[in-house]
């Protein structure tokens, strides 16, 4: 058997009656990475030796963790030069929490630089490959996790989720990506890049499996001011109820122009099933959604200029040489360690809050920002959920969008506003287009209401098969 | 010099006593080996989140009342952005669009007149870490790095490098009573820079204003404000421009100088900090801490004005320093002449603890011994002459002022026969000076009584030896 | 032009970013795609809008005064490119 094709909640159960042993399912695990991972690049940071050892002194469950998230005295580089060599001194609070339920720590995942991007391409180990076309991107940021979840040399992984960064390559590599409420998990740990925005999230299998593992990183968290205190439901039982007269709203600014023909007629497809599940499925209106991208730019590359700033060689990470003085230092420093995304984000960033620029750019933004969190609040006054395309295309080819980052920045259209308005997405598997690419289905929620999402991705997944599909590798 | 006027503006640093820093649970303590009280928080590691430190927001409050200011509804925190090797994630977390508190005044003496001195804002934010300059080389000492700072700023009211001086004098005194920090300069957790321009008498316009850093005493800033406004003044009357800058304070030399590195245009980019959420105070935690407030040394003067009957300038003296006024209203219930208390505890006393580099705790003496002294010299037991010995003694030994009397034996000598035995041997000794008085110079009478309290070893009552040598002396030699 | 040559060296000087010459002239064209493309935020009415830097409504996150462990200097200076006993080590701010 090949454990690592299972789900979590699938292994747990053989875990429970004794059939395997988690040193089988490490096993499996590592024979698949060995076979794959070559191919992919998913995996950046590894050690198969420390991996076994780690399983014998454990019972839990192998999982991978984004190259962002702190582990304590493991390489945590955010795939920049700029952090070479770096190994956090603490963990982050959602790696205490999997500890505390023994999971077994793999290994770190591939991803834009920073999180800086929407295809894995800006990382310093090189892209990340499609499982399911090795020509093309897996989506980012988090495109390491999706791809070894997709490419089953992982049960599970987490991620995290800036505009998109889960949801997007989970609906390109065919999985399913979960970005909680701002606020429901804890981001202590995790590197920032735009501190109002990120948040921790899972990229797995199938939905229960996105419920057992949110259950297990939620809850608040003392060293996280943003962390709220609200409890956390058990969503591995509630995800099960019926549909049954759900409200759920369809936007239409979601399906006009820039929409792949393919992406549009499976969500359309999906949302009929839904329909046929017994929810109640009506048109509503955001009407802000084509300023979300232009909003988020301008908030998420400022707060990053800022984040980013104590990458400067003096503590930690890359220093620059042969300098004279420590501006020298400094300008060298992050010149050499940071790729041409993170200087374009930084720059663009320092540019909307410099003196000048500050209202007409940042302050302006905020605003808008403010009118589409209201579109949302609106919304949800109707509708318990809302359904759109997770990605207006499928995945492109490899340096296909590099030259021109607007595109490139317009690929997270639909996933951003959930950001910017704080409030839980999740990507399920809905269909495949002409060339056998992954679409996803993104389900949006009311804030600190993911069980509701969770509980109509479910129903959807049970009467489907598309998170059955795995890519020939 | 005369018609020209200097416009003072001061920037207070203030470090908050509490046991932890304001964003994370390391120790705020002073002095630790380096880079021991740090944490992933403190240190701006990746990834790492303040957590604000309650206390430091109670103690900010607690300052800005007592600067009569008024506490925001909404207080938020903002970053500064730049770059510096202290600075640990690059950024201070700090206040700019919602601070703590704005608008408030304190009242500083001047020229026997009060005067209000306005008080910008007071806001909270991080301390930065602490470099150590070697040749080419600096090292880096993060323990500070995150300590509370309260920074304070004045609007330029201030109007003379002396009146820097009684404002800073005041603030500190506030601060003590309020007890919110150690104020030490010398330590850094009070820290001054100062901004500084001259304009013709009657221009309504502001010249150019330097920013004077470097200061490490209140007499550093006099000195170095002294020197800054006879600078400018020079340079316009020998037609010359100021230019905007920031100028060290060489304070062996007594001089402002530029700083030596490049200077660029400041663009902090602040904004909002979003690891943070707002805070505000609840109605009764700030009733809470008025009531709590002592009372603070501008009305405990007037108080002592009214009360004890004190001079201006005596009242000022004593609220200066809490403990010193506290310790005179200590000795106040227990004896009723409270300007002696107050000429013993500004004249001896203090001349005692500044030779001994000790304040009023430190100092031996307890009130009662103090009070019960002034009443020994009262009762005509000792003489006020042997009193300033005798303090010394008590403060040395610890011991009461009666037994120290008894055991040295230096109860006033209130029998006439020993009196008069020396009064007649001084005059027979010094035959010139008795002479001088007969013919009609006053004044040798007290060469006379200085030699007669010599013989008595102090012990004769001066009054008492006056009468007598004058008696004597009326009938001729 | 929304942004200019000469904006985007002050800028990336501010940012401590040093660029080369053909990197100033690629991130200028860049970037004033971008910030055209931005400039849709201007056709809105939004001077009566709060900002929102925040989505959550929470206030009053606090900790109490208590000291918690630090870290050993030893995990503190461990990742330092350049230390002298416990103390990280630079370059002076001026040239030497």
């Amino acid at each position: 058997m090949e454990l690592n094709k299972l789900t979590a909640h699938g292994l747990k159960h053989l875990l429970d009656k004794g059939d395997i042993s988690n040193i089988d399912i490490c096993n499996d695990v590592l024979e698949a990475i060995e076979k794959k991972d070559k191919a992919l690049n998913a995996i950046v940071h590894f050690d198969k030796e420390k991996a076994i050892e780690k399983s014998k002194a454990s019972k839990g469950l192998p999982i991978f963790i984004k190259d962002n998230i702190c582990v304590k005295d493991e390489l945590t580089t955010c795939s920049s030069k700029i952090l070479s060599g770096f190994r956090p001194p603490y963990n982050a609070t959602v790696i205490e929490k999997l500890l505390k339920k023994d999971f077994v720590l793999m290994g770190k995942t591939n991803m834009d630089e920073f999180a800086f991007g929407s295809s894995t391409e800006s990382s310093c180990y090189g892209p990340t490959k499609n499982p399911w076309d090795l020509e093309r991107i897996p989506g980012g940021s988090s495109g390491g996790s999706a791809a070894c979840v997709a490419a089953d040399e992982a049960i599970f992984a987490l991620g995290s989720d800036t505009g998109g960064s889960i949801r997007q390559p989970a609906a390109l590599c065919g999985v399913v990506g979960l970005k909680p409420t701002y606020g429901r998990v804890s981001r202590y740990g995790l590197i920032a890049f735009a501190s109002s925005l990120d948040q921790i999230g899972t990229l797995t299998k199938d939905v229960e499996d996105a419920a057992l593992l949110l259950k297990t990183i939620s809850g608040h968290d003392a060293m996280d001011s943003t962390s709220v205190p609200v409890s956390t439901p058990d969503y591995s039982l509630k995800i099960k109820d019926s549909i049954k007269g759900l409200r759920i709203g369809v936007p239409q600014e979601y399906f006009g122009q820039g929409l792949d023909s393919d992406v549009k007629d499976s969500v359309l497809k999906a949302i009929d099933k839904i329909g046929q599940l017994g929810a109640k499925c009506e048109k509503v209106s955001l009407p802000h959604t084509e300023y979300a991208v232009a909003v988020y730019y301008i908030v998420a590359t400022a707060e990053a200029s800022s984040n980013l700033a104590r990458f400067d060689g003096v503590q930690y990470g890359l220093r620059a040489k042969d300098v004279k003085s420590i501006e020298e230092m400094y300008k060298k420093t992050r010149a050499l360690g940071f790729g041409d995304e993170a200087k374009r984000r930084i720059i663009l960033g320092t540019f909307a809050l410099s003196s000048g620029y500050y209202d007409a750019y940042y302050l302006r933004a905020l605003r808008v920002r403010t009118l589409i969190k209201k579109d949302f609040d609106e919304a949800f006054a109707k509708f318990d959920a809302i359904l759109t395309p997770t990605s207006p295309t499928p995945a492109f080819k490899i340096g296909e969008k590099t030259q021109d980052p607007l595109t490139m920045y317009l690929s997270d259209i639909f996933t951003i506003s959930a950001n910017l308005a704080g409030i839980p997405g999740v990507s399920i598997p809905c269909g495949f287009t002409k060339e056998n690419l992954p679409v996803g289905l993104q389900i949006l929620g009311k804030p600190f209401d993911e069980e509701t999402i969770l509980k109509v991705a479910y129903n959807y997944e049970q009467a489907t098969e598309w998170h059955k599909k795995r890519p020939d590798l | 010099m005369a018609n020209y006027e200097v416009v003072i503006g001061l920037e207070v640093h203030l470090q908050l006593k509490t046991k932890t820093k304001v964003f994370c649970g390391c120790s705020a303590a002073f002095g630790a080996p380096p880079n021991t009280h740090t944490c992933p928080v403190c240190l701006g590691f990746p990834g790492s989140l303040p957590v604000l430190n309650r206390e430091a927001l109670k103690l900010g409050a607690k300052v800005a009342m007592a600067l009569n200011c008024r506490v925001a509804e909404e207080i938020r925190f903002d970053r500064k952005n730049y770059f510096y090797p202290d600075l640990p994630k690059d950024y201070q977390i700090s206040q700019y669009g919602q601070p703590l508190s704005q608008r408030g005044y304190l009242l500083i003496l001047t020229e026997g007149k009060e005067k209000r001195i306005g008080i910008t804002r007071v806001h909270l934010e991080e301390d930065t870490g602490k470099l150590l300059h070697g040749t080419g080389q600096s090292l880096i000492d993060f323990n500070r790095a995150g300590t509370p700072l309260l920074e304070i700023v004045s609007e330029p009211d201030i109007s003379s490098p002396e009146e820097a001086y009684f404002y800073l004098t005041a603030l500190k005194s506030i601060l003590e009573y309020i007890d919110v920090s150690d104020c030490n300069m010398e330590e850094g957790s009070l820290r001054c820079d100062a901004n500084i321009s001259v304009r013709k008498k009657g221009t309504k316009e502001l010249g150019v204003k330097t920013e004077i850093k470097n200061m490490n005493s209140f007499k550093a800033v006099r000195a170095a404000l002294e020197h800054e406004a006879a600078r400018q003044i020079e340079t316009l009357e020998s037609g010359g421009k100021i230019t905007q800058e920031t100028r060290l304070f060489d304070s062996a030399r007594g001089v402002t100088e530029p700083m030596r590195s490049k200077e660029e245009a400041h663009d902090y980019r602040y904004f909002p900090e979003p690891d943070l959420a707002p805070f505000d105070f609840e109605k009764d935690v700030l009733r809470d801490i008025k009531r709590e407030m002592p009372e603070l040394p501008e009305p405990r003067r007037k108080r002592f004005m009214s009360e004890y009957k004190l001079s201006d300038y005596d009242a000022a003296v004593l609220v200066s320093d809490k403990a010193l006024a506290d310790y005179f209203e200590k000795c106040s219930s227990l004896y009723k002449k409270y300007k002696i208390i107050a000429n013993w505890i500004m004249g001896d006393i203090s001349a005692y603890m500044k030779e001994h580099g000790l304040t009023i705790d430190r100092l031996n003496l307890k009130s009662e011994y103090l009070t019960g002294m002034l009443d020994m010299i009262d009762k005509g037991i000792i003489s006020g002459k042997i009193a300033k010995t005798l303090l010394i003694d008590i403060v040395r030994t610890g011991k009461d002022p009666l037994s120290l009397v008894k055991e040295k034996g230096l109860e006033q000598i209130t029998d006439t026969a020993q009196i008069d035995q020396a009064v007649a041997d001084v005059i027979k000794e010094n035959k010139r000076i008795a002479d001088d008085f007969m013919g009609g110079k006053q004044n040798a009478v007290m060469a006379l009584v200085g030699k007669v309290m010599a013989k008595t070893k102090g012990k004769a009552n001066p009054q008492k030896v006056i009468e007598m040598l004058k008696e004597s002396l009326k009938g001729g030699l | 032009m929304a942004i200019t040559k000469d904006t985007v060296r002050y800028v990336a000087n501010l940012a401590r970013v040093e660029l080369s010459e053909k990197e100033l002239e690629h991130f200028t064209g860049q970037l004033d795609r971008i910030l055209e493309y931005v400039h849709k935020l201007k056709g809105l009415e939004v001077k009566e809008l709060a900002p929102t830097s925040h989505v959550l409504d929470i206030k009053n996150v606090y900790r109490d005064d208590i000291i918690k462990e630090s870290l050993p200097a030893s995990e503190v200076i461990k990742n330092s490119p350049d230390r002298e006993g416990d103390l990280f080590k630079v370059k002076n701010i001026i040239e030497a």
